[in-house]
């Protein structure tokens, strides 16, 4: 008995909604059709007039969201991908994320992202969001790495009071296993090590973490012991983990699979070398995908987004330092 | 089921009581004061930011907000001072936000016409044009869902957000769910300086009900017995259950897009047509027509209009601005997910 990534944020909507009345979800395809990537796959039969197709509008599935929220409701929708929460952008950033400082009335919806890059998806289906979510004042980003976190974390970004933007990896939907849904889990904003070492940290979130952990088995026989720091929520970031690793292992690199100008990666950084200047032991370095959009072709794209290899070289040119 | 009600001009009058009309006269003139005393406040650098009328709009907008009861929904838009005021925001919110108090709805961290009471039905509008019909949406799926009928909700725009995808959208999507939205239009001919000639193509605003599936009012907006009567049964209609409902007044906007705008731009012979009537002027000569208003009548609620707006003035600029230090600075109602930054940065940790 196995459970995967996507078997977990479904069965977190169906407690989600089983557990509290005032949970709807809303969004394209969701409803009998169960999700394009079957994320919602038999809720609405489980819970009839809760979980409702919607129109082709992202603008709208996000507004009329934050009008449900006010009415006290806690929608739950879902951007059939990340990219396309673009539409939707307005909404999220202006009206969710502005409500509660201007209103004091808290707007509490989840925001489902489907993202990431995933062979053959090309530049419109492969995007990441967090860092651009991220930016705005008045929302909470999740990126979760682990079945575990995809269902604890989902069910807390349901009972949060603020808006909160999901976002998970499609890479890891179906791969990703574990043997049973988590009883416990770590508070949100606090991030998780997902590897102890003592040479280098490697900070970074969602399908990236996998990548990392990978590079940091590459590593090994050469005599390295690399501890991974997995994120978890980019917003809140949880500075003083990744400062307690700086501090033990004096080197920094920051994977992300998002665009290299500005982002989490970059934010990371920004805070050790503020912060932490004197903790370390060589410039900390990071790793994006390519300063271009998501390319289609599988040549290209595992070229374009950091893997485990290029996150190992980038590990040794830090730790020859 | 689509239909297209037209109505031009007192049609129905008779319909809409004595008592009906003042009330919604003397609403219309309080806006007027209101929006006069924000334009003098402006001008004498009082105001931080904009400011932005609804001169021109008062017999529309008020038709909307007396149109509405207690626990139904409204968004109103930049031109409804006196929809505001009919559907129950206090004088004190409107020049508390202007003059961004700290006792006033939005605590200075909003103004203007920025300004709302959630959980009392009223919305705080944000800036861009349409985003907030989907809202209103929102509100009635709630309500739907939570087995709560018999509620509408009202979203004010002008012809310019007709233009937006938020609109199409948004009406679509309330036509979708059948709710009982009632989308209220002032083609007031021009979007800040763009005439309707450069927005959009279709001969009326109105023909676009159709397009929707929901039903279409057109109604003069200069004329408030029109805009009582018409606005008034499309509210009940989608009180009823009849689905979306758009209304779409044609009115001129007897101001600039805000107090900073000359609005030179303004056709001359529009001015002077039957759309460029001041409401108020028409809806007071109608009063004069029936006799339901003695020139003593009328001067007794200018006065008090006048009075009531001095005071609200008066009492708000003697209260508290916000301060920054005792300002919480988060945008998060979960506190324990604020991250810290700046002096309050917990720094290296100890090892």
């Amino acid at each position: 008995m196995s459970v995967t990534y996507l078997e977990a944020i479904r069965a977190a909507q169906a407690r989600a909604l089983a557990e509290d009345p005032r949970v709807f979800i809303y969004g394209q395809d969701v409803g009998a059709f169960g999700g394009a990537f079957k994320a919602t796959k038999n809720l609405a039969n489980e819970f009839p007039g809760r979980v409702l197709d919607a129109p082709i509008s992202e603008d709208a599935i996000a507004g009329l969201a934050v009008g449900a929220a006010i009415e006290g409701l806690r929608p739950i929708i879902e951007m059939q991908f990340a990219d396309f929460s673009t539409v939707a952008f307005n909404q999220i950033v202006n009206q969710a994320a502005t409500l509660y400082w201007r209103t004091q009335v808290p707007c509490p919806i989840t925001v489902r992202l489907p993202c990431g890059a995933t062979s053959g998806s090309g530049p419109f289906h492969s995007q990441t969001m967090e860092t651009i979510y991220a930016h705005y004042p008045g929302l909470i980003v999740m990126t979760p790495a682990t079945v575990e976190d995809a269902y604890s974390m989902l069910l807390e970004a349901v009972a949060i009071d603020d808006p909160v933007v999901f976002c998970e990896h499609k890479l890891l939907y179906y791969h990703l296993k574990a043997d049973a849904l988590p009883t416990e889990a770590l508070p949100v904003g606090k991030a998780r090590l997902a590897r102890e070492g003592r040479d280098m940290t490697i900070v970074t979130y969602s399908a990236m973490v996998h990548e990392a952990l990978a590079a940091a088995d590459e590593l090994k026989p050469e005599g390295w012991e690399i501890e991974v720091v997995d994120l978890r929520t980019v917003k809140p970031l949880d500075t003083d983990t990744v400062m307690a690793s700086v501090a033990r292992t004096g080197r920094l690199l920051c994977v992300g699979e998002s665009w290299p100008w500005g982002g989490v990666s970059a934010e990371v950084i920004a805070r050790v070398a503020t912060e932490g200047f004197d903790l370390l032991d060589a410039p900390p370095q990071r790793l994006n995908a390519k300063d271009t959009p998501v390319p289609y072709h599988p040549n290209l794209w595992a070229a374009h987004r950091p893997t485990a290899r290029s996150v190992a070289a980038a590990a040794r040119k830090i730790l020859r330092q | 089921m689509v239909q297209t009600v037209l109505e031009t001009g007192p049609v129905a009058e008779e319909s809409t009581s004595r008592a009906t009309h003042i009330n919604a006269y003397r609403l219309m003139l309080l806006a007027r004061v209101l929006d006069d005393k924000f334009a003098s406040l402006y001008r004498a650098g009082k105001i931080h930011g904009g400011v932005f009328l609804g001169r021109g709009q008062e017999a529309l907008s008020v038709a909307v907000g007396l149109s509405l009861r207690e626990g139904d929904i409204f968004a109103p838009l930049i031109r409804d001072q006196a929809g505001r005021l009919a559907f129950g925001e206090s004088i004190l919110d409107a020049v508390r936000t202007y003059l961004g108090s700290s006792l006033g709805p939005m605590r200075g961290r909003d103004g203007n016409v920025h300004r709302g009471r959630p959980l009392q039905g009223l919305l705080p509008m944000i800036s861009h044009l349409g985003a907030m019909i989907a809202v209103v949406n929102g509100t009635l799926f709630a309500r739907r869902m939570k087995g709560i009928s018999g509620t509408v909700g009202a979203a004010c725009i002008g012809d310019g957000a007709t233009s937006t995808g938020a609109f199409h959208e948004a009406l679509n999507q309330a036509a979708v769910e059948k709710l009982p939205l009632v989308l209220v239009l002032a083609d007031n001919q021009y979007a800040y300086s763009t005439p309707n000639s450069r927005q959009f193509a279709c001969q009326s605003l109105l023909d676009r009900a159709a397009g929707y599936g929901v039903a279409g009012h057109g109604v003069d907006g200069t004329d408030l017995c029109a805009c009582l009567n018409t606005v008034g049964q499309a509210v009940a209609q989608a009180r009823a259950g009849h689905g979306p409902q758009l209304v779409v007044a044609q009115l001129l906007r007897l101001c600039g897009h805000g107090e900073h705008d000359v609005a030179d731009y303004v056709d001359t012979k529009l001015k002077s047509s039957p759309v460029g009537r001041d409401c108020l002027k028409v809806a007071e000569e109608f009063l004069r027509q029936q006799s339901w208003a003695s020139e003593t009548d009328l001067a007794a609620w200018r006065s008090e209009a006048i009075q009531r707006v001095e005071e609200a003035v008066a009492t708000v600029q003697r209260e508290p601005a916000p301060d920054p230090f005792a300002e919480e600075w988060t945008a998060l109602s979960s506190r324990q997910l604020t991250e810290l930054h700046d002096e309050e940065s917990p720094g290296p940790v100890d090892i």
